[in-house]
């Protein structure tokens, strides 16, 4: 347990000196909550209802937000770490590997707390969102995102090749995911084959849950269906994971 | 005197090729063993049997009275590992990196000791991204040793540095094992094995072809060598008796008028001995 703070207080000075980082992983989901949140005022129908639109965008950067922590973030720290070294020599000290993992999980779900926070706060003062219906579920939403896309975090770590080749991949598969799911805005006027698409992403379903939380009050478990489908991606991370994660640099 | 590594007929294949074919030698505690050999030979396979990064194929291995293979907990305590290529975070202080490793160990050295002993004191609070290459690997040397490992493992530690950074760090070897540690030293540059270790294994295609004190490598080898040029040839007389052949040589020149141009007498290092074991392409590196 005092292993798990030493290497989870490191984790945390290594990130927040991380320029990169703290802009990319950190200020990024706000910074387009603003931006966006300054284009869309008003209130916006989704299926017949109207959503203050600063709600809906908050609901959606928070789900933008996990994902960039959990799976971006994460996905860029391991696979800069093993190739150039640090993962393998790590291997060598009495460090087991179950305390690293659980470090830099909790680092990630640290620093998405603090996004989540700072989100609502800035919906709050800036663009008088709604607070959080459900506050618990809320907060359960938050663990539930990095879970998941922590999962698929180390599951696509342990297929990209290269460190230089890391944050391309990850923007590609984010920003369009993103986009589809309903982050950015809403989604009711996509065409059937972007929605068809957006039928399988992990973050459609994320959403769906969010926003029973957060705007409706509902329990974390009141779509099971939805759940059933977050945790079944994390899953799928994970097992490749397993199966593929290497802590060595690959062959130069 | 007791072992710390034991290796007995190691095996390894990758993909049907066949990376150690019965290796078999032992490391003895408090010496500095080197491990010589070209790329490709079997020195890193080897030696990342020895550190628990890969399993072997058969054979028989203890490091420390342990089976590497099952990488225990107790042994990672014992061993520091100094890799031939590794970075860590340039975000953090020289101090900091050492005191994040430090809190891996049960029983690490004093931080700042072991600062002082690879020579960063004066970059203690530097950022790791602003020391130049060599301090970086002294940086390295620096966590291998601050959990007060019994048995380090340098995998071409002075690869990349100047004449005056590999000095350095071979006083840092020498003050090592001055400590007691044992010491497993893979290297590709022969006067570095002939200065630091105790012992020299030579590795060849997956064998050990040689093994022994650099003295004995050496004195095993080829004799002493006299070269001169006389009437503008070059003349090389290979002889077990420098003394008399010398006098000989020099006799018959000055009582001929003649005159021996750039006489010199070699003694065989063992890079002469070793490009003769491994059959002498070993320049190329």
């Amino acid at each position: 347990m005092t292993l798990l703070f030493h290497q989870l207080a490191y984790e945390q000075r290594i990130f927040w000196r991380s320029r990169e980082a703290a802009v990319f992983i950190f200020i990024f989901p706000l910074l387009l909550y603003v931006l966006l949140g300054s284009v869309y005022s008003d209130e916006i129908e989704i299926d017949g209802v109207a959503v203050p639109a600063a709600d809906l965008l908050l609901a959606g950067l928070f789900g933008y937000g996990a994902a960039n922590t959990a799976f971006g973030g994460l996905a860029i720290i391991l696979v800069g770490r093993r190739e150039t070294g640090v993962l393998k020599r790590l291997r060598s000290t009495p460090l087991p590997p179950a305390t690293y993992i659980a470090a830099v999980l909790s680092s990630t779900l640290l620093i998405f707390a603090l996004q989540a926070l700072a989100l609502v706060l800035l919906g709050r003062f800036v663009f008088d969102a709604s607070t959080p219906a459900n506050w618990l579920g809320f907060a359960g939403a938050a663990v539930l995102g990095v879970v998941c896309f922590a999962g698929l975090g180390v599951g696509a770590a342990s297929l990209i090749r290269s460190a230089e080749g890391v944050s391309a991949v990850v923007n590609v598969v984010l920003l369009p995911m993103a986009f589809l799911s309903g982050s950015f805005g809403p989604t009711d006027d996509y065409p059937g084959f972007l929605d068809a698409i957006a039928a399988v992403l992990p973050l459609t379903y994320f959403l769906d849950i969010v926003d029973g939380v957060y705007l409706e009050g509902e329990s974390l478990f009141a779509d099971p269906k939805a759940l059933g489908i977050v945790l079944a991606w994390g899953a799928v991370g994970l097992v490749i994971a397993l199966t593929r994660f290497s802590w060595m640099p690959r062959e130069r | 005197m007791s072992s710390a590594i034991v290796a007995d007929d190691l095996r390894k294949s990758y993909d049907g090729v066949e990376a150690l074919r019965g290796v078999s030698f032992e490391v003895r505690a408090g010496e500095v063993f080197g491990l010589l050999g070209p790329n490709g030979a079997g020195k890193t396979t080897t030696v990342e049997i020895l550190e628990g990064y890969r399993t072997r194929d058969s054979g028989k291995v203890t490091v420390l009275g342990h089976d590497p293979a099952a990488a225990p907990r107790a042994l990672r305590e014992r061993i520091g590992v100094v890799l031939q290529q590794s970075e860590f975070t340039p975000l953090l202080t020289v101090h900091e990196v050492h005191r994040l490793f430090a809190g891996y160990y049960e029983r690490p050295r004093d931080v700042d000791d072991v600062i002082r002993l690879v020579g960063l004191e004066e970059k203690r609070d530097a950022r790791v991204k602003t020391l130049s290459g060599g301090q970086k690997r002294r940086l390295d040397l620096g966590i291998a040793l601050v959990g007060d490992p019994d048995l380090v493992f340098l995998d071409e530690p002075t690869t990349g540095f100047d004449p005056a950074a590999r000095r350095t760090a071979w006083e840092l070897i020498r003050t090592l094992r001055s400590l007691g540690k044992t010491i497993l030293l893979t290297t590709h540059y022969l006067d570095e094995a002939q200065q630091l270790a105790d012992r020299v294994a030579v590795i060849q295609a997956g064998r050990i072809v040689s093994l022994g004190t650099p003295a004995e490598l050496i004195g095993d080898a080829h004799k002493a060598e006299i070269r001169f040029q006389l009437n503008g040839e070059q003349v090389v007389v290979q002889t077990d008796d420098p003394t008399l052949t010398l006098h000989e040589l020099t006799s018959e020149a000055l009582a001929n008028g003649s005159r021996l141009e750039h006489l010199e007498v070699r003694r065989p290092t063992l890079e002469d001995v070793y490009l003769d074991l491994v059959g002498g392409d070993e320049n190329a590196e």
